[in-house]
C-alpha cells in the first residue's frame, strides 16, 4: 500500500467524472425502458388514419368508422338541415364553437370542411355514450328542427353541427377530429395535414 | 431535525448499523484479484434479468398460439424491444459465463473450503435454480429449438425407472409439450424461481459475511487475540464493525472496508463487462447460433424435428456427459452426479491448504485436468453425438470425474508448501 499523502483535487476530480460518465450511462440504459411503454408500431398503425368513401353517400345518411376504437361519423346534409343550423343557435351554449372541440379549420357554423359533410366523433362529452341520430324526429326533442343527435343516457341533445342545446348533461360540443379529403369521394379521418 | 429522524429509524431498525456491518466496516481481504470481480458482475447480471425480465412480460404472450409471434412484436414493433430482449437473452450466457469463472475462482483458492461449506452448497443451489431457470425461459419464445430442447430435456425424467412415464406427463401436464407447459414453465420462470434466486442470493452473502471472504492466498485474515499476530501500522487505519472482532477476541489484518474499496474496484470490473456486454448485445446478439440457435427463429413444429438438437451452450458440458454414457437412465444419473461432484467438494477435498499457491504440483495439474475436461465436454455437448467425438466424450466424463476421485486420494496427505502466516 503507497503511503504517499492523498491528492484530494485529483480524488475530487476522479470521483466527478466518474459520477457523470456513470450518470450519462445510467440516463442511457434508462431510455429504452421508458420508450418501450410508448404505442408501438403495431398500436400506431392500429391508431392510424382511415379512409372513407363517400361517393354513395345519400343527403341525410350517417355512415360510421373506427377510428382509434371510436366511432366517428360522417354525415351527409340536406340543404334543409344546413338551413336551419342558424335557427338553433339562440338555444345552443357554445354556438360559434369557442372550445377548441375541433379544428380550426371546422371553427364555422358548419363546424366542417365542405358545409354538407360533416365529420365527428360520435361520442357524448358527457359521460360517453354515443348518441343517437335522429334525422327527422328531432322536433319531439327541440322543437322545430327536424334533424339532430340525441344521446339515450342522460338526454342531451345536439344539433346537426354537433353543438350542444342548452340545459343538457354534456358540457361541450361534440369532437370534430382531424380530417381533409383527398378527392371528391374520398375522406380520411384522422390526419389534416397537405389537406386540400 | 432530520438526525433526530435517523436516530429514531435506528432505534427500530438499525439500518445504519447492518450498512457498515455489510458495506462499510466489512473486512475484505486487501489481496483479490480480478477473480473476485464475478461475484458483484453475477449480481449485476441478476439486477439485469430481472428488470429487462419484467420489461418483456409487458408484451410476451404465454400461449402456445400467441407466444412466438409476441416475441416476433417484441423485436419488430416495440420501441427498443429488440434491445431488451438481447439484453436479456445475451444477460442469460452473461449470467453462466461469470458464474462459472466464479465458481472456477472458488476451485483455485479453496474457498469452499471450512468453515465455507454452507457457503458453497448455498452457491450450488444458486447454480441449479439458474440452470432450471434459464431452461424454462428457453422454451418461452416457443422457436423449434425451445420445443425440441425442452423435449429432450424433459425426456431425462422419462428415463427413471418405473415412474418416468408418469413423471414426464406431470411436467409437462399433456401428452406432448404443450400450451400447458408453457403456461406452467412461464409462471415458474417469471415469479417462483427469480423469488428462490433472490433468497439463496441473499443467504450466499450472509453465509459469506459470517465467515468471511478467502483470498488468493488462503489465509485467514482474522486471527485470534493471543500476541501471535500483531497489526500493523496500516491494520489500525481502518474500523471495522465490532461484529467482526467477537468483542476483541479476535484481530484483523490485512484488510480493508469493502466500501469504499472494492466498490470502487468492482466499478472497474463493471465497465470492463458492460463494454464487452454491449458489444455482444449490439453486434453479436445471436453469439453465432450460441445464445440463440437458429432454428429457434422458427415456430415450434411438434411434427418435424430440426436436424441437430443442441442445449444453449452453458449446459452443453452436462449434456455431454449425458449422451456419452450408452444407457439412457446411467446418463441421467452421470449428468446430476457431475453436479453433485462439484457440491460435494468441501468433503472431497481433504486438504487443509486453500490456496491452489501453496498445493501440490499434482493438485495443479489435476485443477488444469478438470478446466480441460470441463470445456473440451462442453464442446463436444454442441457437435452430434457420433463416431470419435462419443468416445471423446467418454474420456473427458472419466477425466472429468477422475478429477474428483484423484483428489479425494491425494488431498489427505498431500505434499503442500509452506504458508506465510498473514496473506501475501
Amino acid at each position: 500500500m503507497s503511503n504517499a499523502p492523498v491528492d484530494h483535487g485529483r480524488r475530487r476530480f476522479l470521483t466527478i467524472a466518474t459520477s457523470v460518465v456513470g450518470g450519462v450511462g445510467a440516463v442511457g440504459v434508462a431510455v429504452p425502458f421508458i420508450a418501450s411503454w410508448n404505442p408501438s408500431e403495431r398500436a400506431k398503425q392500429a391508431g392510424a388514419a382511415v379512409t372513407a368513401d363517400i361517393s354513395k353517400l345519400e343527403p341525410g345518411q350517417l355512415i360510421r368508422v373506427e377510428w382509434r376504437g371510436k366511432p366517428v361519423w360522417i354525415v351527409k346534409r340536406t340543404e334543409e338541415t344546413l338551413g336551419q343550423l342558424e335557427q338553433t343557435e339562440s338555444k345552443l351554449r357554445d354556438p360559434s364553437s369557442d372550445v377548441p372541440q375541433q379544428p380550426a379549420y371546422a371553427q364555422n357554423r358548419h363546424r366542417s370542411i365542405r358545409p354538407e359533410i360533416f365529420v365527428a366523433v360520435g361520442i357524448c362529452t358527457h359521460l360517453g355514450c354515443s348518441p343517437s341520430y335522429l334525422p327527422n324526429d328531432f322536433a319531439a326533442q327541440v322543437e322545430g328542427i327536424r334533424a339532430g343527435f340525441f344521446c339515450p343516457c342522460h338526454g342531451s341533445k345536439f344539433d346537426m353541427a354537433g353543438r350542444v342545446f342548452q340545459g343538457v348533461p354534456a358540457p361541450t360540443n361534440l369532437v370534430v377530429p382531424p380530417h381533409m379529403f383527398i378527392d371528391d369521394n374520398t375522406i380520411v379521418v384522422g390526419e389534416d395535414e397537405g389537406a386540400v | 431535525m432530520f438526525k433526530n429522524l435517523m436516530s429514531w429509524i435506528e432505534y427500530r431498525l438499525p439500518f445504519m448499523d447492518k450498512m457498515n456491518l455489510h458495506v462499510m466496516q466489512y473486512p475484505a481481504p486487501k489481496n483479490f484479484n480480478f477473480w473476485y470481480f464475478f461475484g458483484s458482475l453475477a449480481m449485476l447480471v441478476l439486477v439485469n434479468q430481472i428488470v429487462t425480465g419484467i420489461w418483456l412480460t409487458m408484451n410476451y404472450e404465454p400461449s402456445a398460439e400467441g407466444a412466438f409471434a409476441s416475441v416476433e412484436y417484441i423485436m419488430r414493433d416495440v420501441d427498443y424491444g429488440w434491445l431488451l430482449r438481447y439484453m436479456h437473452s445475451t444477460g442469460a450466457s452473461a449470467f453462466f459465463v461469470v458464474v462459472y469463472l466464479h465458481m472456477l475462482r472458488g476451485m483455485m483458492y479453496g474457498s469452499y473450503q471450512k468453515p465455507r461449506e454452507l457457503l458453497w452448497i448455498f452457491g450450488m443451489l444458486i447454480f441449479l435454480v439458474l440452470m432450471a431457470e434459464a431452461f424454462m425461459g428457453y422454451l418461452l419464445p416457443w422457436g423449434q429449438m425451445s420445443f425440441w430442447g425442452a423435449q429432450v430435456i424433459i425426456g431425462i425424467f422419462g428415463t427413471i425407472p418405473f415412474i418416468g412415464e408418469d413423471l414426464t406427463l406431470w411436467i409437462r401436464g399433456d401428452y406432448v409439450i404443450s400450451g400447458a407447459t408453457l403456461n406452467r414453465f412461464f409462471a415458474l420462470h417469471v415469479i417462483a424461481l427469480p423469488l428462490v434466486l433472490v433468497i439463496l442470493v441473499f443467504l450466499h452473502i450472509m453465509a459469506l459475511h459470517e465467515v468471511g471472504s478467502n483470498n488468493p492466498d488462503g489465509i485467514d485474515i482474522k486471527k485470534d487475540n493471543d500476541g501471535s499476530v500483531e497489526q500493523t501500522e496500516a491494520d489500525k487505519k481502518f474500523t471495522f464493525h465490532q461484529y467482526f472482532t467477537r468483542g476483541g477476541k479476535k484481530i484483523i489484518v490485512d484488510a480493508i472496508p469493502f466500501h469504499p474499496y472494492y466498490t470502487v474496484k468492482d466499478l472497474v470490473g463493471v465497465a470492463g463487462f458492460l463494454l464487452i456486454f454491449a458489444w455482444v448485445i449490439f453486434f453479436l446478439p445471436e453469439g453465432g447460433g450460441y445464445f440463440l440457435e437458429p432454428p429457434n427463429f422458427e415456430p415450434a413444429n411438434p411434427l418435424k424435428t430440426p436436424d441437430h438438437i443442441a442445449p444453449v451452450w452453458y449446459f452443453t458440458p452436462f449434456y455431454a456427459i449425458l449422451r456419452a454414457i450408452p444407457h439412457p437412465f446411467m446418463g441421467a444419473v452421470a449428468m446430476f452426479a457431475a453436479i453433485v461432484a462439484l457440491a460435494l467438494l468441501p468433503w472431497l477435498d481433504r486438504g487443509k491448504v486453500r490456496s491452489v499457491r501453496y498445493r501440490s504440483g499434482l493438485h495443479k495439474v489435476n485443477l488444469i485436468n478438470f478446466c480441460i475436461s470441463f470445456v473440451a465436454l462442453g464442446v463436444l455437448g454442441v457437435l452430434p453425438a457420433e463416431g470419435v467425438y462419443t468416445l471423446m466424450a467418454q474420456i473427458f466424463s472419466f477425466t472429468y470425474f477422475g478429477f474428483f476421485v484423484l483428489l479425494f486420494f491425494y488431498s489427505k496427505n498431500e505434499n503442500t508448501k509452506p504458508l506465510p502466516v498473514r496473506v501475501t
